[in-house]
């Protein structure tokens, strides 16, 4: 098997006893991305120089026999909302475009700890707000597998670079879905691990009560490698879980023997895609072929999943992005000109005579945030923030927030109630296959009922991984979900595994000119 | 429930955004839209459900109390659209 199509499991075998190097394995990632990322724009920024640099130091140190981190010489693709000291860190944002951390998130610490080779950042829906990578303020982002399709979203360039065998593993993040339906749109693995078991420290928040890190990879075995090197206690994060972290990239080869398995009836209903459902009824006989037992459970408040989490994300995104005013970091609008205008409309109120109007109008310093931010900040990140200021202002609160907050208890009893008989539950990703690009761009609540399936387990707090499972008739890959207890990852992985030990889904590859 | 489009104007205002006479128009839209969906949550009754903020519910989690090196001011400021040596630049405040 060429580099680039290998496992990182593989890989890292390969590296170990001499038959690469970390550079040769660099060098082909790099020229993988060069021919093939002009179609699929997976990268915002390649990091050249400083990847084959890293490689370079762990070939050295592996020659000389010093003890390696899990990743060595392995390279790894990073979504561009983890703060990387030094590197441009966008989050696919105008407001962010020229914005260098001056500090490192705790999971790129820990995959420079594990001697990963940070290969690039990937492009995402701005601020992580989207499920098609289209509200990208800096670039398109194609499904490799057909290029007029979205790579699904918010870590729609992570997916896709490992669709396209441009890296063997990649970070993303999950705040309602952003991983497990982009890694099923584009025929790979994605996992959100439980809330706290990967450090939040240095991810730019969207909604921090939801936001989760994971690892997405080509096959269960490498997203346990990368799960391993990145989760663990961190006292930067208060949310962090302070839990031993199980070896999952020994672990996760081992069967699960009377695996129970629990379907969601409340996901096979209206609004399912067909083939999707066909789809996911054979891996629940693959299952079955294994030993599963199967049996229906009900999470009965799960359709309002997306009313509940379209209230609490934008509720804590119009918080978390007040921090963007155009002052302390990121985009500022002309002063000069801003200056200008305000002072004409102060003078066309004064000439009118129109002393409400001009008592209303904005300061200096307010319109310079009021416009930074409008320039700033693409139109879902607007909506988003909007709609959370509405749900959080006096009057609407207790409609609005409070009530969500209290659906989202009953959503998470009801994952309680649903785990005392079973061990995980499984149902499709995501609704339907990738779909055209532009096709829901001018409807945003079409675009959010695409995270039916996976919202609820942010909203729980829950682990959950997408694999994928078949094709639709069109070519586009179609993913099932497992979701498990918290701090069940373990599980999920080797129920993943054992999927891929009988299935060949995850080694098809799109064929790109 | 339908927004007005003085309601958005409002919450524009409160957002610290600036809306364009046009992005007025179309959030209004939108955001009736999606209020109005969210509001099948009024079907449920939640009176004596305890909201849920968080999935890992901690409380009163303090850092330690020891002193530690701060950023230093040249780095704090790198990113800053506009400084002078010590301080980030913003518009007047004063006298307006």
């Amino acid at each position: 098997m060429s580099l680039i199509h290998a496992s990182a499991a593989q890989l890292l075998t390969q590296l170990e006893s001499g038959e690469i190097t970390s550079v040769e394995l660099t060098k082909a990632c790099l020229a993988q991305i060069e021919g093939a990322d002009k179609q699929v724009g997976s990268f915002l920024r390649v990091m050249t120089d400083s990847a084959l640099e890293q490689a370079e130091s762990v070939d050295a140190r592996r020659k000389k026999g010093e003890k390696l981190g899990l990743l060595a010489g392995v390279p790894v693709a990073i979504k561009d909302l983890l703060c990387t000291k030094g590197e441009v860190t966008t989050c696919a944002s105008k407001m962010l475009e020229n914005f260098v951390p001056p500090y490192d998130a705790t999971v790129i610490s820990k995959l420079k700890a594990a001697d990963a080779v940070l290969i690039g950042k990937t492009n995402m829906d701005e601020f992580a707000m989207g499920g098609s990578t289209e509200n990208s303020a800096l670039g398109k982002t194609r499904n490799p597998w057909n290029l007029d399709c979205v790579p699904g979203g918010s870590s729609g360039g992570a997916a896709a670079c490992l669709a396209a065998s441009m890296a063997p593993l990649s970070i993303g993040t999950d705040t309602g879905g952003s991983i497990r339906q982009p890694a099923s749109f584009c025929g790979v693995v994605g996992m959100k691990p439980t809330y706290g078991l990967v450090s939040r420290y240095g991810l730019i928040a969207f909604a921090s009560s939801l936001d989760q890190i994971g690892p997405m990879a080509r096959t269960a075995e490498d997203t346990a490698l990368l799960l391993e090197a990145i989760a663990g206690y961190d006292p930067h994060d208060s949310t962090s879980a302070n839990v031993r972290i199980p070896a999952y990239s020994q672990s996760v080869k081992q069967p699960l023997k009377g695996l129970r398995l629990g379907i969601v009836k409340e996901h096979f209903g209206e609004g399912l895609d067909s083939e999707v459902d066909a789809a996911v009824q054979e891996a629940i006989k693959v299952y079955k072929s294994l030993g599963a037992t199967v049996t229906d459970i009900s999470l009965p408040h799960s359709k309002y999943g997306i009313a509940v989490y379209y209230i609490i994300a934008p509720s804590e995104a119009s918080s978390n992005l007040a921090r963007f005013d155009g002052a302390h970091y990121g985009h500022r609008c002309d002063e000069a000109k801003m200056l200008e205008q305000l002072a004409k409309e102060r003078a066309e109120l004064e000439a009118k005579g129109d002393e409400e109007e001009l008592k209303k109008l904005d300061t200096s310093l307010v319109r310079m945030y009021r416009q930074s931010r409008a320039e700033g900040f693409g139109p879902e990140v607007k909506r988003r923030i909007m709609l959370g200021t509405y749900t959080l202002s006096a009057g609407y609160y207790d409609a609005y927030y409070l009530k969500a907050l209290k659906v989202r208890r009953l959503i998470s009893n009801d994952y309680e109630t649903a785990f005392k008989n079973v061990d995980l539950l499984i149902g499709p990703t995501a609704p339907t296959p990738s779909f055209a690009a532009g096709t829901k761009t001018d409807d945003p609540l079409a675009m959010y009922l695409g995270d039916l399936f996976t919202v609820t387990a942010n909203l729980a707090g829950v682990g959950g991984i997408s694999i994928p499972c078949g094709f639709s008739k069109s070519g586009m890959p179609i993913g099932v979900q497992l979701q498990g207890p918290p701090l069940a990852e373990e599980r999920l992985l080797q129920a993943a595994h054992m999927y891929q030990t009988a299935t060949d889904w995850h080694e098809r590859r799109p064929e790109l000119s | 429930m339908s927004l007005s489009q003085n309601d958005v104007k409002k919450v524009s205002l409160l957002a610290r955004l600036l809306l364009t006479e046009e992005e007025l128009t179309t959030m209004t839209g939108q955001m009736s839209d999606i209020v109005g969906y969210v509001e099948q949550l009024g079907e449920l009754d939640t009176t004596d459900v305890e909201p849920m903020a968080h999935a890992v519910e901690q409380f009163n989690v303090f850092a330690a109390d020891e002193v530690a090196p701060s950023l230093p001011r040249d780095e704090a400021l790198a990113n800053a659209p506009k400084r002078d040596d010590e301080c980030f630049r913003v518009p007047a405040v004063l006298g307006e």
